[in-house]
């Protein structure tokens, strides 16, 4: 620490509190927000170390990796060793620092396994590979630290799971290696904090399960510390941020540091003149708004949910921008190039303004950004809270924002949110169990490695925090299911992928096993996409063959879905990339595009992005409907809403369903206001009608929102209710979640999806990679036939178990609609109106605007057969 | 040929022709001729799991028992005099000899008491083990053609396979892509049967040229029937 003294450096609190922490050989978790200098309290404890290690003599085997750090983004281990980099070459420490990612040469990749850097930057993904190289454990035998950076993003997703079983694997190779987790605030911190350290019982069988109460050895309690640090680690003072790491319990956990956030950020909520719409998300209306505050700041950086509202945002402001302003694009689908540009300019300071997706979240380093403008909801106070951390990156001073809703429902989210923001609450989503297809991947790459032992790897695997509850059965299942396919047809013996020995061992029973593993490691698997192409040819117009085209390529613009694609016609404009395109055709994998004009422009929807209200604000917004003495804070036009609704129907109590029923047509519609979110309505529209279908009430379609779901039926729904056949207690019963459910669930294309991606994340079926699409269609086997073959074989099969798992928690939101249908049990309130209520009309306006839900692709089979009959008399 | 033709009006069925020949597509994926008595499956790709799990992809071991079961199905609805498997039967040429014996029982079943013509197949070529019928390059009855991979240019009469037809059309928005029969009127496509068999689409480059207007006339397979769609209305991709 003197060292770094000596040379004019003043360390942080914090930093040096993390750094006591370590040096006492423990893991910690350090929850800071952004600009506190959560990285370089990171690598402190790692560059104390190095800088103070005895320089390498001549003759002396190279040393390994000392320190290996982690992050989400590839971008951000890039400008890790950018930072980093410079401070450690003007100290002239000696010490090596590399990244090493997806693009990293092979030569450079082959070199570094030979003599690896002190310091290695690199991806999750990376790591999976390097642990299922046959040296992995002399390549690790050095390693001291595991820094990983936005924990908080890592631990929710499926890479969070790999992820931690790399790290239980990591410390079986170095059992006192210590894990230092950096952290944007999260609502429940022990969660990250045990799965720093390793959980449950030790290696050793004879501790059975009895064994998993057992308190941990902590790593650095040996009584023999570590050569040349004790000098090192003089009188750590420990202050009241410092949470000792909880002993006895039988879950162990990290050190905790945290830093409270600097000063309290200004946030407003956009107060427009202007008509606030009923429905939408495009926040048209206050583009002038935007625009003003645009120009009156240095720097401001727009967040949006979705890239389809990004590249809307973006031309609504460039229809405005009479002042020349430099506004730039930024999202996931842009070419790197492009992307790399306009971070460029971001930091160099050129721009005035960009507009941006998730893309932007983490914590990169983008210049002197003065005011965040959030469009649309934010869906979570976290994710708020973290976007607007985005806007001056120094603590002190405060962070400004403006929220500008995109409709009605959404100025009552974002002042909750706001609400949320000021009062420091988290919401950020629970953890969820390890998936199995997951620990399938692991296993095959741990047999990769080296051959394992079944006991020892249970024993491994359940040290990580997200498999800690994992019962040795579904583990054995695992294991079979990656050797043989786990099917009870037990046909594929001949075929394992891995086999006992005789000692007991498994391992890979061919070299070609583990290369097909290497090419499918990683949890993302990202739709179909296509490279979106300039061209000067023009395409035929109409629904012409591609095979027809000749078109000349021009540059690249970005990629985007297959599945949008394939809804275009030769002709057809849409936006992407900022600019109004016109389609041309597709050709391999490439969608061909000229500059378009005037004429009906669409908007690519994209399959992800899209974060369902989260269950905090959902109650907050549901307990601001409740009580009017908080419509004061609202907008006159939003206030004067609630009230006609007041006038006309009711606004339901906090904890209450309110339904409403009335005629409209030829129909008769029902309105359910639960509050939790697209997914677990949608799932829910389905589920009820489905029940409103056998019980002969001939429901037609349903639509659903974030806040409510309309259903509309020919028979008088109302009535129906009214006379208790069925009554909506009956209607809405939990019971729903049983056979109705499983019956959807049985050709649900939800479920398929889920399935795809299990498949291929558990090395059942092969990514697709990009230009062999298409046309090896007819030589590659699809996830849905295998699917519904094994449904109809082998439901109980350990990939449809880690399905149905995903579906609870995913697409279904299964998980929230069983806690909402809980909670209303006998508290839904039936108002039956003659007419449609003033809070009815946002989910009223979305249909005909979203597809209406239902799966009767044969309908429109019938109706595109229907028109030829029309055109030709009779087919 | 001198065969009274059964009732053709199967519920799902779609009855064409082809070079003047009538057949019904029926909605389970296979084709009857009438006339000639005939029912022709194409691309039954069995062992097609078994043949995957060789190279380390272990799909499930179910494929096999699923073909057999729907085609068993048809033959027994059907009662046809020939049958006429189109190529590509087994995904491999150790497919014959890797079938487990209860498979191979039901196939021996549903060929026994009629004339069963094994198409070669480019995944197939030779004879499957320890089968009975007759292996063949191709085949001439009443005026059709019968092999596996169809010819280039036009070609009166020809029923084929190995392309795996599939069609798309958009509607309201929504894409809708169904294996599907494809035919000019002249010459016809057959869909692969096979529990695990992809598709490739008529508009793709492979089928360039075969037909008279470019675009074929696709017969959709739906849930419950078979839908003709105009060459127009159809989709790349």
């Amino acid at each position: 620490m003197r060292w770094f003294a000596e040379r004019g450096w003043a360390p942080r609190a914090h930093q040096l509190d993390l750094l006591a922490s370590a040096q006492q050989g423990n893991s910690v978790l350090l929850i800071a927000p952004t600009g506190a200098g959560k990285t370089v309290a990171g690598f402190l404890p790692a560059l104390t170390d190095l800088a103070i290690r005895p320089k390498k003599r001549p003759g002396e085997a190279h040393r390994g990796v000392h320190t290996l750090y982690i992050s989400p983004l590839k971008a951000l281990a890039v400008d890790i060793e950018r930072n980093l980099g410079k401070p450690v070459d003007e100290m002239s420490l000696p010490i090596t620092m590399e990244t090493r990612t997806g693009d990293t040469p092979q030569h450079k990749r082959a070199r570094q396994k030979l003599s690896p850097p002190d310091i290695l930057l690199t991806t999750p993904e990376q790591l999976a590979l390097l642990i299922a190289s046959p040296d992995a454990e002399r390549f690790f035998s050095g390693l001291r630290y595991l820094v990983l950076d936005e924990l908080h993003s890592l631990v929710t997703s499926k890479r969070g799971h790999l992820l931690s079983l790399g790290l239980a694997r990591l410390r079986t190779f170095v059992p006192d290696l210590q894990a230092i987790g950096l952290s944007a605030t999260v609502a429940e911190p022990d969660e990250l904090r045990r799965w720093l350290v390793r959980q449950g019982t030790s290696p050793s069988p004879l501790w059975g399960t009895e064994g998993r109460a057992r308190p941990v050895a902590r790593p650095g309690e040996s009584p023999e510390g570590r050569g040349g640090r004790n000098d090192l680690a003089s009188t750590p003072t420990p202050t009241l941020r410092v949470d000792p790491p909880h002993r006895g319990e039988g879950n162990a956990m990290a050190d905790l540091i945290t830093v409270s956030g600097g000063a309290k950020p200004e946030i407003s909520i956009l107060d427009s003149e202007e008509h606030v719409p009923w429905s939408g998300h495009s926040a048209r209306y206050a583009i002038p708004d935007v625009y003003e505050a645009i120009r009156k700041h240095k720097t401001t950086l727009l967040f949006v949910n979705t890239r389809s509202q990004a590249e809307l945002l973006f031309q609504e402001l460039w229809r405005v921008n009479d002042d020349n302003l430099p506004i730039a694009l930024h999202h996931g689908s842009l070419d790197v190039g492009q992307r790399r540009k306009v971070e460029k300019a971001m930091a160099d300071n050129v721009l005035r303004a960009v507009v941006a997706t998730s893309t932007l979240d983490l914590g990169i380093d983008w210049g002197d950004v003065d005011l965040v403008v959030h469009v649309g909801a934010p869906k979570g106070a976290s994710r708020l809270a973290q976007r607007i951390g985005r806007a001056n990156h120094r603590m002190d001073e405060p962070s400004r924002a403006i929220l500008v809703p995109a409709n009605r429902f959404e100025v009552l989210e974002c002042r909750a949110a706001l609400e949320a923001n000021y009062l420091g609450a988290q919401d950020t989503p629970p953890l969820l169990d390890g998936a199995l297809d997951v620990l399938a991947q692991h296993v095959l790459g741990c047999a990769c490695g080296a051959p394992f032992d079944a006991d020892e790897l249970y024993a491994e695997v359940t040290g990580a925090a997200p498999y800690a509850e994992l019962d040795r059965d579904s583990f054995d299942r695992v294991v079979d299911f990656v050797a043989t396919g786990g099917y009870a047809l037990r046909s594929y013996e001949r075929y394992a992928r891995i086999r006992r020995t005789k000692d007991g061992k498994w391992r890979v029973s061919n070299p070609r096993i583990a290369q097909q593993y290497r090419l499918n490691v990683g949890t993302i698997i990202e739709a179909p996409m296509l490279n979106v192409r300039y061209t000067r040819a023009k395409g035929k117009t109409g629904a012409g063959t591609a095979a027809a085209l000749t078109l000349r390529g021009g540059p690249v613009l970005g990629k985007i879905e297959e599945y949008f694609v394939e809804t275009l016609s030769v002709g057809d404009m849409f936006i992407f990339a900022g600019k109004v395109l016109r389609f041309e055709g597709i050709r391999e994998n490439e969608c061909y595009v000229s500059t378009g004009g005037a004429g009906n422009v669409l908007v690519p929807s994209y399959a992800g992005g899209k974060f369902p209200l989260s269950t905090y604000l959902a109650e907050q917004v549901r307990g601001m409907l409740a009580d009017p003495a908080r419509w004061k804070a609202l907008p006159e036009q939003v206030a004067d809403w609630l009230r006609m609704q007041q006038m006309k129907s009711i606004l339901p109590r906090r904890e209450d369903l309110l339904v409403e029923t009335f005629p409209r047509g030829e129909r008769f519609y029902m309105v359910a206001y639960p509050f939790e979110g697209r997914l677990a309505h949608q799932t829910l529209g389905m589920l009820l009608t489905r029940r409103l279908e056998r019980m002969g009430a001939r429901p037609l379609g349903f639509v659903a929102t974030d806040y409510s779901l309309a259903i509309w039926a020919l028979g008088d729904l109302g009535r129906l209710f009214k006379a208790k056949k069925p009554s909506l207690a009956e209607l809405f019963d939990e019971d729903m979640l049983g056979d109705d459910l499983e019956a959807w669930l049985a050709d649900s294309w939800l479920l398929k999806r889920t399935f795809r991606n299990c498949a291929v994340i558990a090395g059942l079926i092969e990514r697709r990679f990009p230009g062999q699409e298409k046309n090896g269609r007819q030589v590659t086997v699809s996830a849905d036939l295998i699917y519904d073959v094994l449904r109809s074989h082998e439901p109980d099969h350990i990939l449809l178990q880690a399905t149905r798992a995903d579906a609870a928690s995913g697409l279904l939101d299964v998980r929230r609609l069983a806690e909402m249908l809980s909670r209303i049990r006998g508290r839904i309130v039936h108002k039956m109106l003659d007419q449609i209520s003033p809070l009815a009309v946002p989910v009223m306006l979305e249909i005909g605007r979203e597809p209406v839900n239902g799966e009767a692709n044969d309908t429109l089979l019938m109706e595109a057969a229907d028109l030829i009959e029309e055109a030709m008399g009779s087919a | 040929m001198n065969i009274a033709a059964r009732d053709l009006t199967r519920a799902g069925c779609e009855t064409i022709s082809v070079a003047g020949m009538r057949a019904a597509c029926d909605q389970r994926g296979v084709l009857h001729v009438p006339e000639l008595d005939l029912l022709v499956v194409s691309d039954l790709h069995l062992e097609k799991g078994s043949s995957h799990a060789r190279r380390g992809r272990l799909i499930p071991p179910y494929d096999t028992a699923v073909t057999l079961q729907r085609l068993a199905e048809v033959v027994e609805d059907y009662q046809p005099r020939i049958i006429v498997s189109l190529g590509d039967s087994f995904h491999d040429g150790e497919g014959a000899a890797r079938l487990p014996e209860p498979f191979r029982a039901s196939l021996m079943a549903m060929m026994s008491g009629r004339e069963w013509f094994w198409i070669a197949g480019n995944h197939d070529p030779d004879a499957p083990a320890d089968l009975p019928g007759a292996t063949v390059r191709e085949l001439a009855v009443g005026g059709l053609v019968f092999r596996h991979e169809p010819s280039r240019g036009h070609a009166e009469g020809e029923i084929a396979g190995h392309l795996h037809p599939c069609a798309r059309i958009v509607q309201r928005g929504r894409s809708v892509r169904r294996r599907c029969f494809a035919s000019d009127g002249a010459r016809l496509i057959m869909p692969a049967f096979g529990a695990f068999t992809g598709s490739l689409n008529v508009l793709a480059r492979a089928y360039k040229g075969m037909f008279r207007d470019g675009a074929p006339t696709a017969y959709m397979i739906g849930t419950s029937r078979v839908y003709p769609i105009a060459g127009s209305l159809l989709r790349p991709g």
